[in-house]
Parts: structure tokens; sequence; C-alpha cells
């Protein structure tokens, strides 16, 4: 992997890869949210996302990436250095074959629409103050930590935890802080999702659907096999999730939907996240088919069993196909697809022990360290809006604006 | 002078349209509105969860025509928007006092 030269179709690559997350986030994850909410607070809903994208975007160069990916201090965090991104570009170094900007700005959109997607469970009761602060706390607390113990050469680089594009750093991690917020939240007045314009979604999910291939493919880092191979995975997956969904449904109702053929496709691409440039197609095809079972059974049941009003089902969604992706990879990566990952199928168990001691690491220090943010957000200038503002909805009530006159 | 408001299924309007041109009744004016009558709605499921519609999405049409028009019109509306089926609508008939065109001050009969 390590290449001292420039590779420009390497480069080109990823610059179109970091391009195609930023698409995820806006427009698409945030359309797909904000087809499922009511008319009322659409524009809230995007904008959650935007904000999210703006503010990480800022962070990140100011003093983010050096605490990822600086040298590693006692496994938990980079050292702090390179401020404002000082020195980076006129320098002109390279990781791997693609100039340092390229990859920092590659590595700045996961950052972002992990904070994003966090949006999804707190949707029509938070206020945007409060949003607004609790996005650049969690990005820095939470957030950088955890991808530099993954990614940065922390402490789970160093046992060996696989994740090839985000199943600890980006699903698990945004999973369970979205359920440590709402249940700090608590619940709306009125828990339905009866979406206002499922077309929104929709077009949401097929747009995270195409990004994704920068996502995961992008995170060969290159443009060759490896890339080629984490891409096939990515859409097979995506596939399986969604047939696997329908079945759900049609078996359940006798009916399937297009909301939950789109949930299987995230869910699917969830869960193929931290596999896609370890496993085969086979492979592959199991992971995004039992995802949806999983994630399914954890909305359908989990859910209401115990309570908490995860609007849009982020942690059903991302938190449990995160949990099984992360698993999963233990299992089935393959050393003939990728010589970094043997698993559990091809002789190495000690790996899916690794991959559970990252999950476990990710949900404790994620769900503790969020909760702490949204207490203290809470206690110094409030996190939820008033009842009469939520009734409202919350465009016109944060923002004196309303996505439609009709 | 009587006035015709009928609540029909939206996907008929094109049906009645034709029907009321056929008869050379072709003035009327169409609001998209939501109602419930004895049919208990439908429902929806999001995600695993099911939602109780019960306010469906119909058109009103009203016209308003000469006494002696109004029970062809009436019966070419009913013709035209049935299907049988629950949900067909209904039609409400009343009597209108005056009627003013605005653009030329016209009254009643000459107005319509």
């Amino acid at each position: 992997m390590v290449i001292a030269a420039l590779n420009s179709g390497d480069t080109a690559w990823m610059l179109m890869s970091t391009a195609l997350v930023v698409l995820m986030t806006v427009p698409g994850l945030a359309l797909f949210y904000g087809g499922l909410v009511k008319k009322e607070t659409v524009l809230n809903t995007l904008f959650l996302s935007f904000s999210a994208y703006a503010m990480v975007s800022i962070i990140w160069f100011i003093y983010g990436y050096p605490l990822v990916f600086g040298p590693d201090v006692h496994g938990f965090i980079g050292a702090p250095g390179n401020f404002f991104f000082h020195n980076v570009v006129e320098s002109n170094t390279l990781v791997g074959s693609i100039p340092a900007s390229v990859y920092a700005a590659f590595e700045m959109t996961f950052a972002a629409i992990t904070v994003a997607l966090i949006s999804g469970a707190i949707i029509g009761r938070m206020k945007f103050s409060a949003w607004m602060l609790f996005v650049p706390l969690w990005a820095t607390f939470v957030y950088l930590p955890v991808a530099h113990w993954v990614w940065g050469g922390g402490w789970l680089a160093q046992l060996g935890a696989l994740d090839f594009a985000g199943g600890t750093v980006v699903h698990i991690n945004s999973g369970v802080a979205a359920l440590a917020l709402c249940l700090v939240l608590k619940g709306r007045k009125e828990r339905s999702m009866l979406p206002h314009q499922l077309g929104y979604a929709i077009i949401g999910a097929g747009l995270l659907w195409f990004g994704w291939f920068g996502f995961n493919a992008g995170s060969a880092l290159s443009a060759g096999p490896l890339a080629g191979s984490a891409f096939i995975a990515t859409n097979t997956a995506a596939a399986a999730g969604m047939l696997s969904w329908m079945l759900i449904e049609y078996l359940r109702f006798g009916k399937a939907t297009m909301l939950g053929a789109a949930s299987g496709i995230v869910a699917g691409l969830v869960a193929i996240t931290p596999a896609a440039g370890f496993v085969n197609i086979p492979a592959a095809m199991v992971i995004g088919f039992v995802t949806s079972i999983v994630s399914y059974t954890a909305i359908s049941y989990l859910k209401p069993r115990l309570g908490y009003d995860d609007a849009l089902d982020v942690f059903g969604v991302h938190g449990i196909s995160g949990i099984w992706g992360a698993l999963a990879v233990g299992i089935f990566a393959s050393p003939f697809i990728n010589a970094a990952g043997t698993g559990l199928a091809y002789g190495h168990p000690a790996q899916l022990e690794i991959q559970a001691i990252a999950v476990a690491a990710t949900f404790a220090y994620s769900f503790v360290v969020t909760l702490i943010i949204a207490k203290a957000i809470d206690f110094t200038i409030g996190l939820r809006v008033s009842e009469e503002q939520e009734a409202q909805g919350l465009d016109q009530a944060l923002h004196d604006e309303a996505a439609y006159h009709i | 002078m009587k006035k015709i408001m009928a609540i029909v299924r939206p996907n008929k309007l094109e049906v009645i349209k034709e029907a009321l041109d056929d008869i050379g009744s072709p003035s009327l004016t169409v609001t998209e509105v939501k109602g419930r009558g004895r049919q208990k709605g439908i429902t929806e499921i999001y995600r695993g969860r099911e939602y109780a519609i019960d306010l469906l999405p119909k058109l009103e049409i009203d016209i308003v025509v000469p006494d002696g028009a109004a029970s062809k019109v009436v019966d070419t509306i009913a013709k035209a928007a049935r299907t049988g089926e629950i949900g067909d609508g209904k039609i409400f008939i009343m009597d209108v006092e005056q009627v003013v065109r605005i653009r030329t001050g016209e009254r009643d009969h000459d107005a319509i």
C-alpha cells in the first residue's frame, strides 16, 4: 500500500469519491430524512444535516484531522498540530499514492455524515441552538477519538480491528449516539411516522446508494482491484438487503412497501460498510440478507418494547446493522480478497473476538460520552423546544419559514 | 337556480367533465377536499407500523344551473362518478338566491 509516488489515477478516483460522499449527506441523507417527517418540520430536518455538514467541514481543518491522523498518543487520540491545515498542502505531503489534501477531504466527509446521521433520531423536538452546540461537541469528543482508535493507528487498530469504511466509526458510533441523545431528549408528543412526501425519502435513498460507492470503494484509497471488489460487494449487499426487507414485509403483511425497500437498501449498505473491502460476493449476499432481518426486528419489536423515540430509526438501522456488519467482517473476511483481513470462516476465529471488542468499545464510549454531552446541553441552554413550538412544527417556530404554501 | 355540490373520487374528474360537456353544461368549479363517510378509511404501513388513514382525498365539484337543468346534471354526474364500491361519494343540491357575473354585472339567469 505504501507507494512513495503520486498516482494521478488514484487521486482522480479519490477526488470523485470525496464528492460522492458529500452527495450522500447533502442532499442524500437530508432528503431521506426530510421526506419522512411531517410537512411543518421538513426544513428543520433538512437543516440539521446541512448545518452538521458545514460545521464539521470547518472543525476538521481547524483541528480535527490531526486529532485523528496525527502521531498516536497512548492509543487514544492523535497528537494536535498543523492547526488550520498549516503547511500540509504547502509541503506536498502524500498519503499512500494521493495528496494529503485529498485524503483529508475524503475523511472529512465521513466525519460530517456521521454527525448528520444522528439527527434522524431527534427530529421534531430539539432546539436548533442545542443542535448547533451538540455538533461540534460530539464531533470533537466522540467522533475524533473513535476514528483515531480505528483508522488513525489507535488502540483498536493496534489490536487488529477491521473496519473498511466505517462500521464502528460511522454507523455504530452514530446509531448509539442517536439512541443516547433521544433518551435524554425524550419522545415526541405525537409519535407518528406518516411521511409527508415519501418521494423525497426515496430520492434520498437512491442518492445514498449512489454515493455509497464513493464511501466504500473510495475507502480502498486507490483506483484498482480492491476498489472494484468493494464496489461490487457494496452493490450486492444493498440489493440483498432490499429484497430481504421486502420479503419480510410480504410474509408479515402480504405486501411489500417502497419505504421498506429503501430501509433495506440502507441497512444493506450500512452492514457491508466495514466489510466491503474484505469479503467476496457470497458473503456480501449473506451480510445484506441477514441485516434486514436484524434491523427489522429491532425496529418492530425492540423499539416499542423499550419505548425510546428514535424517530427515523437511526439506532435500528445504523446502530444494529452496523453491529452486524462489524461482527460479520470477523466471520467472512477473506485473505484472498484482501491480505489485511482473515476471518473465522478462513480459520482465524480470534478476528471475531477482536471485532466484538471493537463493537463493545465503540458502543460503550459513544453511549456514555453522548449522554454526558446531552445532559450538559440540557442543563445549560436546554435541549428541547417548548410544547407549543413542537405542536406548531419547527419550520415556522424555529426558522420563520415554511416548505409549502398551499 | 340550484347549486349542485358533488363529492367524488379524484380519479373520476375526467369522465365527469366529458359527460357534462356532452349534455352542454361545461361550467364547474373543482376543489380538493378530504373527508370521510360511513366507510372506515384505509390502513397504511410505514416501517412495520400501521396507521389508520380515516380522511380520504376527494374532489368537490360545484355547479350552478337553472332549476330545470338540475336533475339532468345530477343524473349525469351520478352516472359518471359511480363505480359501485364504497367511497363513490355524494351529491347535494341546494337553492341559490342570486348570481352576479363580475365582468358585466349581469344577474341571476343571465349570469349563470
